[in-house]
C-alpha cells in the first residue's frame, strides 16, 4: 500500500437529463397526441415493473458531471478543490461520501469518512439546540458517548451557552450554522470531506472555522478536502489543490500553481441577462423567496467610472418584511470589494407582501472599481440576518477603463480610494514648490 | 491498519447489514427525534393518540354491532372484539403511512450525506409502535369497564405486535424507494389503507367468513394478526393455517421490501 488515504481511479458520472424533444414536439391531431401519450405510458409502466429510473421527457440527453478523473490524496494533507460553477466538484463530493454511486470508475479510501456537504443536515427546527446537538452528532456518524464527552467543547466552540436549552427554530442564522459547524469540526473522522459550507456566518466564526480545520489536519494527522470558491481561503489552508473544469481534472499540484492558472482563464460574461434561478444554491434556505435573474441595462464589459445599471427580477412564495436585495463584488481571490444593497436608501423598507414575481431597479452614477475582474454576488436578505436567498460569484464580470474618473476608487491591493485635500509647501523659501498638473 | 472502502459503479455493499447495526445509535436517535416532534405545538398532544382509535372503536361498534347485528367472538362484548383488531390495524396503517413518506420527508439525510437509509424508515415504524402503546391504556379500561379477564395468552401478545411490524415494514419499504421516483404512490396510500379497512376483519370477526373461503382470505396478512390479537385478548379458538399463511405471506413482502429497497438505495440521491 502506498501513502495514499483516497485513490481515485478514471472516474466518471453521468446523469441523465430528460426533456421533451424540440422537433415535433407539438402535436398535430388529437389522435396522435393520444397515441404518443399512450406510448410514453407504457414506457414508463415498463420501467416502473423493472425498477428502472422512468424518463421524463421523450429524449434524453447525456451528462456527463465527471469525466476520467484520477487523483491521489497523502494521509495528513488538505487538498483544496477549486472550479467554476458546475465543475462536478459537488458530485466529486458526493461520490467520495458515498451519498451517490459512479457511474465508470473506482475510489479507494481508507479509513472513516464524515462529511460536511451542509451545515446542520438533519437540524430539526422544533428541537433545541442540545438535541439537535446529538442528532446531527449521529448523523454524522458520532456515537452518542462521544457527543457525551465533546458536548461542553461544542456548545463553548459554537458559542451557544445561553441557548442551548432553546428551539433552534428561534435561533439566528449565524447561531445557526456555528452550531451546526461545531458539531462536524468535532467529529474525528480519518478524511473530512468539507463542501462551501463557511460562505454563510461572520468572518471572525469563518476564521475560528478555519483554524479548527487546519489544527485538525496538522496536528492529528487527518486528512482534509475542501472545496471553496474563496481563493484566497485555498491558498491560506490548502498546500495543494485540483482545479475541475467541466468534469476534467484540469491541473493538481500545489495551491498557489493551481489557483494562479484557474484565475489567469476565468473568463468574465458578456452576457447582459443572467439568469440565476436555475443556478444550484449552496445553502438550504427557506424557499420563501428566489432570485430568477439579473439584466445589465448599460453596456459590457462594465466601465471605471461610468454608470452602471440594471434589474433584479425575483419571485415571492411566501411574505417577507424588511427585504433587502443587492449585489456585491468580490475580487477573484473571493473576498467581497464592493457592496450595493436596496437597503442603502436610508431609511426605506421594502415589505413584500404580494406573492409572485417582481423586480428591482438599480442604478449607480460611478462605477469606483478599478479595472480587472470581478465575481459578482446576488443576495436577498430579510432585516440584519436572515439570508432568503444568496447566489455568490454567479459570473465573472470585467471592468475595464472609462473616460471619467470617480470620486472614490476601489483597487485590488490598495483598498478604497477616497477624496481628500493636500497642500504641498516649499519648507526652503516658502510657497508652493510644486505647479499642480492641469488634468 | 485502517479500513478499507471501496466505490465502485454497481457494487454491492458487502458489510451492508454489519453497517446497519453500526449505525444502531442512529437509528435510535431518529426515532426519539420523530417521537419528540411528534405533538410538539399541539394543544393536548399525545391524548390524540387516545381519541383517534377510541371514536373509531364507538363508530364501528354502533355500525356493525348494533345496526348490521353482526356477532361477537365468543362471549366477549363487541366493542372489545372492535378494539382488539383497532389496535394492531392502526399500528400497521400508521406504521405504513409514515414509513412510506419518510425518505421523501427527509430529503436532507439523503442527498447531504451517507448512512444506511433503511434506517430511516424503519425508524418511523417505531414511533408509530409508541402510539400503539398508547391506546393499548384504552383497552385496559375497555377490560376494567366490561369486568373481562384475558387468561395466559396475553403473554403471546408481543409475538404479534413483531408480526405487525414486519407486516407493514415489507410494503413500506417497497413503497418509499418507489415514492422517491414516483410522488404517484402519496395518492395510493392512504387509498389502499382506507380500503383495506373494509377488507381487513376490523369492524367484524373473522369468523362470519365461510370456512371454505378462510385460507383464501388469509391471504391478507392482517386477517392472522387481528385473529391472533383477538387470540390473546378474548380467548377462543386460533386458526392456525389462517396464521401460517399470514406468515408466509408477510416474509416474502418484506424479502421483496428489502430487495426492491436495496436495489433502488444508490440512485436515491439522484432521483429526490
Amino acid at each position: 500500500m502506498s501513502d495514499a488515504i483516497i485513490t481515485v481511479e478514471n472516474l466518471s458520472k453521468r446523469y441523465l437529463v430528460e426533456h421533451q424533444s424540440k422537433h415535433g414536439g407539438r402535436y398535430t391531431t388529437f389522435r396522435e397526441m393520444i397515441a404518443r401519450e399512450v406510448n410514453n405510458f407504457a414506457r414508463k409502466a415498463i420501467d416502473l415493473v423493472h425498477g428502472r429510473p422512468i424518463i421524463q421527457g421523450n429524449d434524453v440527453e447525456e451528462f456527463w458531471a465527471l469525466r476520467d478523473v484520477c487523483f491521489e490524496i497523502r494521509q495528513g494533507s488538505i487538498v483544496g478543490i477549486i472550479g467554476p460553477n458546475g465543475a462536478g466538484k459537488s458530485t466529486l463530493l458526493k461520490i467520495l461520501s458515498r451519498i451517490t454511486p459512479p457511474t465508470e470508475g473506482r475510489i479507494l479510501i481508507w479509513g472513516r469518512v464524515a462529511s460536511l456537504l451542509e451545515v446542520g443536515t438533519g437540524f430539526h427546527a422544533e428541537l433545541t439546540g442540545r438535541e439537535n446537538i446529538f442528532l446531527n452528532g449521529a448523523i454524522l456518524g458520532m456515537t452518542q458517548r462521544e457527543i457525551r464527552k465533546k458536548f461542553d467543547e461544542i456548545v463553548a466552540f459554537a458559542d451557544v451557552e445561553r441557548f442551548i436549552d432553546m428551539p433552534v427554530k428561534r435561533y439566528s442564522s449565524g447561531m445557526h450554522v456555528r452550531l451546526a459547524f461545531a458539531v462536524a469540526a468535532h467529529l474525528e473522522p480519518d478524511i473530512l470531506i468539507v463542501d462551501e459550507v463557511l460562505a454563510v456566518g461572520d468572518a471572525a466564526f469563518q476564521k475560528k472555522c478555519l483554524g479548527k480545520m487546519d489544527d485538525v489536519s496538522r496536528r492529528e494527522g487527518r486528512t482534509v478536502l475542501f472545496v471553496s470558491h474563496n481563493m484566497s481561503v485555498i491558498k491560506a489552508l490548502c498546500p495543494s489543490a485540483i482545479w475541475l473544469d467541466r468534469g476534467l481534472v484540469r491541473r493538481q499540484g500545489t495551491a498557489e500553481e493551481v489557483v494562479g492558472e484557474y484565475l489567469a482563464t476565468v473568463a468574465p460574461s458578456q452576457d447582459r441577462f443572467v439568469k440565476l434561478e436555475d443556478v444550484q444554491r449552496l445553502h438550504k434556505l427557506e424557499d420563501g423567496l428566489r432570485l430568477l435573474s439579473l439584466e445589465w441595462n448599460c453596456d459590457l464589459p462594465l466601465r471605471h467610472g461610468e454608470p452602471i445599471k440594471g434589474r433584479i427580477r425575483f419571485r415571492a412564495r411566501t411574505r417577507s418584511q424588511d427585504v433587502v436585495i443587492g449585489i456585491g463584488f468580490a475580487n477573484l481571490e473571493g473576498d467581497r470589494v464592493l457592496t450595493y444593497e436596496t437597503d442603502s436608501q436610508v431609511g426605506f423598507r421594502a415589505h413584500v407582501s404580494e406573492t409572485g414575481d417582481h423586480c428591482v431597479e438599480f442604478a449607480v452614477a460611478a462605477l469606483p472599481l478599478a479595472p480587472d475582474i470581478y465575481a459578482l454576488d446576488v443576495f436577498c436578505r430579510s432585516s440584519e440576518i436572515n439570508s432568503l436567498d444568496y447566489v455568490p460569484a454567479v459570473i465573472q464580470v470585467e471592468v475595464v477603463a472609462g473616460t471619467k474618473t470617480p470620486t472614490a476608487i476601489i483597487k485590488h491591493n490598495t483598498g478604497v480610494h477616497l477624496p481628500s485635500s493636500w497642500t504641498w509647501e516649499n519648507l526652503e523659501h516658502g510657497g508652493p514648490t510644486v505647479s499642480p498638473a492641469q488634468i | 491498519m485502517k479500513e478499507l472502502t471501496i466505490i465502485e459503479a454497481g457494487r454491492q455493499e458487502r458489510h451492508y447489514w454489519r453497517e446497519l447495526w453500526r449505525y444502531r445509535e442512529l437509528f435510535q436517535v431518529l426515532a426519539w427525534r420523530d417521537l419528540s416532534v411528534r405533538y410538539r405545538q399541539t394543544a393536548i398532544g399525545a391524548i390524540w393518540a387516545l381519541i383517534r382509535p377510541f371514536l373509531t372503536m364507538v363508530v364501528f361498534t354502533v355500525v356493525f354491532g348494533h345496526i348490521a347485528q353482526l356477532p361477537s367472538e365468543g362471549s366477549a362484548p363487541y366493542a372489545l372484539m372492535v378494539f382488539a383488531g383497532l389496535l394492531p390495524w392502526a399500528f400497521f396503517a400508521g406504521g405504513l403511512a409514515e414509513a412510506s413518506n419518510s425518505l421523501v420527508q427527509n430529503a436532507s439525510l439523503i442527498n447531504k450525506v451517507y448512512i444506511p437509509w433503511l434506517i430511516v424508515p424503519t425508524a418511523t415504524v417505531i414511533v408509530t409502535l409508541v402510539d400503539f402503546l398508547i391506546s393499548f391504556v384504552i383497552l385496559l379500561a375497555l377490560l376494567l369497564w366490561y369486568q373481562f379477564l384475558p387468561g395466559w395468552r396475553l403473554l403471546l401478545l408481543p409475538a404479534f405486535v413483531i408480526l405487525t411490524f414486519a407486516i407493514s415494514l415489507g410494503p413500506a419499504l417497497w413503497l418509499t424507494s418507489l415514492n422517491v421516483r414516483y410522488r404517484d404512490f402519496r395518492y395510493v396510500i392512504p387509498f389502499v389503507i382506507q380500503l383495506g379497512l373494509y377488507v381487513s376483519p376490523v369492524g367484524f370477526s373473522s369468523a362470519i367468513v365461510p370456512a371454505d373461503w378462510r385460507l383464501l382470505y388469509s391471504v391478507n396478512p392482517m386477517v392472522g394478526v387481528i385473529d391472533g390479537f383477538r387470540w390473546c385478548i378474548l380467548g377462543g379458538q386460533l386458526y392456525l393455517p389462517g396464521l401460517a399463511m399470514s406468515l408466509g405471506v408477510t416474509l416474502f413482502f418484506l424479502w421483496l421490501g428489502i430487495r426492491q429497497f436495496r436495489r433502488m438505495e444508490k440512485s436515491f440521491a439522484d432521483l429526490i
